[in-house]
């Protein structure tokens, strides 16, 4: 566990050296493989028509809440059968969908894909275009973060948004309380926050961070940073504008003053530094808040929510952290039924099922929705904590890209950006590294790379 | 059939210790030397032995007492000293409980491939190893370069075209895509050939020919019992191996039902990181102990053999 994982969970690193190597293979194989047919054979009739029918399609997705949401669309729908395989959480899985897609067998119907990830695919033509089976028309029924996400060129839907994370600041009241400290507003008030408990308590950090790619990436985004622009296979990286240069001033005084515990994330050490007060603060995704109460007991009571630190006095931008969609693979034995059973997980009555097991939606109506909103929540001390994440989701900065590659470069981040954790590199020095690294990789891929300038 | 065992009727002759009447060493160099029966110590060597040791020793200690901690005190609580609360055996109870009992699939799917994959390993170099030293036959060299070649070949670079080969014959998600790649042991038959090749005598199979012994014959009731330990330690080494085996089956199973210990631990351990995932930790290291329990009890059966293998050609004339 000494790898990092991105924001949100799981680590392209925390696989053995050769996983990565794999998947990078598959990526080159498949990218010079593939065409850009990703146009399904069917139409929207023929997704009722499967229904009618029946059959039986395979999921592939690590997401705990679909287990109920397979049985509830098999009760409605006598006669299909939906197999939810966990075979292995993010990057595990993505290696296990370029394997088959490479050997062109043993695909699943149903893909669960990271947003992160999404491009890696879709740029090699692997993932069938949902649109004309009526995706096209869900347009407005999603917030615009996993909306952008899952959209790709020329009106064509890759997946359908299962959940997002718009980022918020979760805060541990009670060591804030001891110790006489404000809830921050702004960055500069969470690094003066960061020093005025170091002060109060030397054993007391505002956050716990050992470079992580996809906080990284999620702190840039909300800056108004603007790092990576994709058209085709073009591609650019530029870590120099303002946006990132505001991410890397406020981290850098927390780097500089010893102000942050390192740990690194989804650690047994993280949970446990969460548990104990060590850790005051975590500014990460909604989600956050069911996998508190889930490792964090302890903390019942003593955590609460509030908007993420604003970089500009008043400025409520966000930004996601983390975020999945479900996608059908090009290949993929029965697209109409697979379709069918993304559109009721992720649009339709599967919403709620997942709701109700904690998830959060990526769905307006849910997100507006009066029940959601008033929903009062025991561990955060009663405070309706879905009000501040959907204010968050609807203030969430739009156009924002990832690579084509963003699993390979998040993997490429330790030995980049990382070293300004544990040398005298600074983070700027750092993300220059990262960039080149990483235009040297999209290059040695067949992308056009450039740097901006 | 009268062939002399040396290993067990030869005594060990062993030297006296030095005799009280000779005189005494000056002083100084006694301290400083050593006998083969009196060895000298060093501090610097003690040291470093004891340190290394301790760093084998420390995690299996952090494993052992971290087994014994629910989830609650495992968070709550020091790494190297127990918790509040003694949760071994509800741990235990808990692991092969979680996810309706999956743990003891996985642990059988363990056994099958460990059986199945490292036994087979184990037959194959004992056959082909013993073929390679006994055997005179064309292209002899030609297989020792291919072994000495293969088994310089890290298996993740395989792992991509076995993958494809695999997928062609229609046999990934299947217990055969873990057992058949493991069936193959380069360093196991490079071994076994070594072995042979000291430890069963050239005359002794000649004697048994002019006996009118067949070849097969002559393969399990003369060489068999003296490959035994060469075996031993091939089986060891391939157990280990498979028993640990993590990449091969990440690439080839899907189906978490023919998951390896290896891969369904490492499936509850990332849950922890998923949104609205369980973390289990207290099952994960629960879990991880009771998988090298095996293991620990295979070295302690073999090495019994493997150590005799080792010390049968230092007691041979």
């Amino acid at each position: 566990m000494k790898s990092q994982p991105d924001t949100r969970r799981t680590p392209a690193v925390r696989l053995p050296r050769g996983a990565a190597a794999v998947g990078a293979l598959c990526l080159a194989l498949s990218a010079c493989g593939s065409g850009d047919d990703t146009a399904p054979d069917i139409a929207a009739e023929d997704v009722a028509a499967a229904l009618a029918e029946g059959g039986e399609i395979t999921v592939w997705a690590w997401e705990p809440t679909l287990d109920r949401v397979a049985e509830e669309f098999e009760a409605e729908h006598p006669g299909v059968t939906v197999n939810v395989e966990n075979v292995g959480t993010g990057d595990e899985q993505y290696t296990a969908l370029q394997n088959a897609l490479s050997a062109g067998s043993g695909l699943p119907d149903v893909a669960h894909i990271e947003y992160f990830a999404l491009g890696q695919f879709t740029i090699a033509g692997n993932l069938v275009d949902l649109a004309p089976l009526g995706a096209a028309e869900l347009e407005g029924d999603y917030t615009p973060g996993p909306w952008g996400a899952v959209q790709g060129e020329e009106g064509a839907i890759h997946g359908l948004p299962m959940d997002s994370g718009p980022i918020a600041l979760f805060y541990n009241q009670d060591v804030f309380d001891e110790h006489g400290v404000r809830v921050p507003a702004t960055w500069d008030e969470y690094v003066e926050v960061a020093r005025e408990l170091q002060e109060a308590d030397p054993d007391v950090y505002v956050a716990a961070d050992n470079g992580d790619a996809g906080a990284t990436t999620t702190f840039v985004w909300q800056a108004g940073g603007q790092p990576y622009r994709v058209e085709g296979e073009d591609v650019t990286i530029d870590f120099t504008d303002e946006g990132t240069a505001r991410f890397t001033d406020t981290w850098q005084q927390l780097i500089d003053e010893d102000l942050l515990l390192p740990v690194t994330a989804w650690s047994d050490e993280w949970y446990q530094a969460l548990g104990d007060g060590s850790v005051a603060t975590l500014v990460t995704g909604a989600w956050m808040g069911l996998n508190l109460e889930a490792g964090v007991p302890d903390g019942a009571g003593s955590w609460r929510v509030a908007p993420p630190p604003a970089w500009d006095e008043g400025d409520a931008s966000s930004a996601e952290s983390g975020g999945s969609a479900l996608a059908v693979p090009v290949g993929a034995e029965n697209q109409a039924l697979a379709y069918a059973f993304i559109e009721y997980a992720n649009a339709g009555d599967g919403v709620q099922h997942r709701l109700d097991q904690g998830a959060f939606p990526a769905t307006v109506a849910d997100l507006e929705s009066p029940e959601f909103l008033s929903a009062e929540s025991a561990y955060f001390g009663g405070q309706t904590v879905n009000e501040v994440y959907a204010d968050s989701a609807a203030n969430v900065r739009e156009g924002w890209h990832y690579l084509p590659y963003q699993a390979h470069a998040n993997s490429l981040f330790n030995d980049t950006v990382g070293q300004a954790y544990v040398s005298d590199t600074t983070l700027a020095e750092g993300l220059t590294a990262w960039q080149d690294a990483s235009v040297r990789y999209g290059q040695d891929q067949g992308f056009t790379v450039t740097t901006g300038d | 059939m009268g062939t002399p065992t040396p290993t067990r009727t030869s005594r060990p002759r062993r030297r006296t210790a030095p005799s009280p009447l000779r005189p005494p060493r000056p002083r100084l160099r006694s301290r400083r030397g050593g006998s083969p029966a009196h060895p000298r110590r060093s501090a610097a060597l003690t040291l470093v032995t004891g340190l290394a040791l301790l760093y084998s020793l420390v995690p299996l200690a952090w494993l052992i007492i971290n087994a014994t901690k629910s989830q609650q005190s495992l968070l709550t609580s020091f790494g190297l000293w127990f918790g509040s609360d003694f949760a071994l055996f509800d741990n235990i109870a808990a692991t092969l409980a979680y996810d309706d009992g999956v743990f003891v699939r996985w642990l059988l799917n363990t056994v099958l491939y460990v059986v199945a994959g490292a036994g087979g390993a184990t037959l194959l170099a004992m056959l082909g190893g013993y073929a390679l030293a006994k055997f005179e036959f064309p292209g002899r060299r030609a297989v020792f370069a291919l072994v000495l070649g293969a088994a310089a070949v890290p298996g993740t670079a395989l792992a991509v075209p076995t993958f494809l080969m695999f997928s062609q014959m229609g046999l990934t998600n299947t217990p055969w895509a873990v057992i058949v790649p493991s069936l193959i042991s380069p360093f196991g038959l490079y071994l076994m050939w070594v072995f042979a090749a000291q430890a069963v005598p050239k005359e002794l199979l000649e004697a048994a020919r002019i006996d009118g012994s067949g070849e097969i014959r002559t393969f399990f009731t003369v060489a068999l019992p003296l490959l035994a330990p060469g075996t031993a330690t091939v089986l060891l080494f391939t157990m280990v191996a498979t028993w640990n085996n993590y990449f091969l089956p990440l690439i080839m199973i899907r189906d978490p039902d023919w998951f390896p210990l290896t891969l369904g631990l490492n499936a509850w351990n990332a849950q922890a990181a998923t949104i609205g995932g369980e973390p289990v930790f207290h099952l994960v290291i629960t879990g991880s102990l009771l998988t090298v329990i095996p293991l620990i009890a295979a070295f302690l059966l073999l090495q019994r053999y493997w150590r005799s293998g080792l010390t049968a050609g230092s007691l041979k004339g």
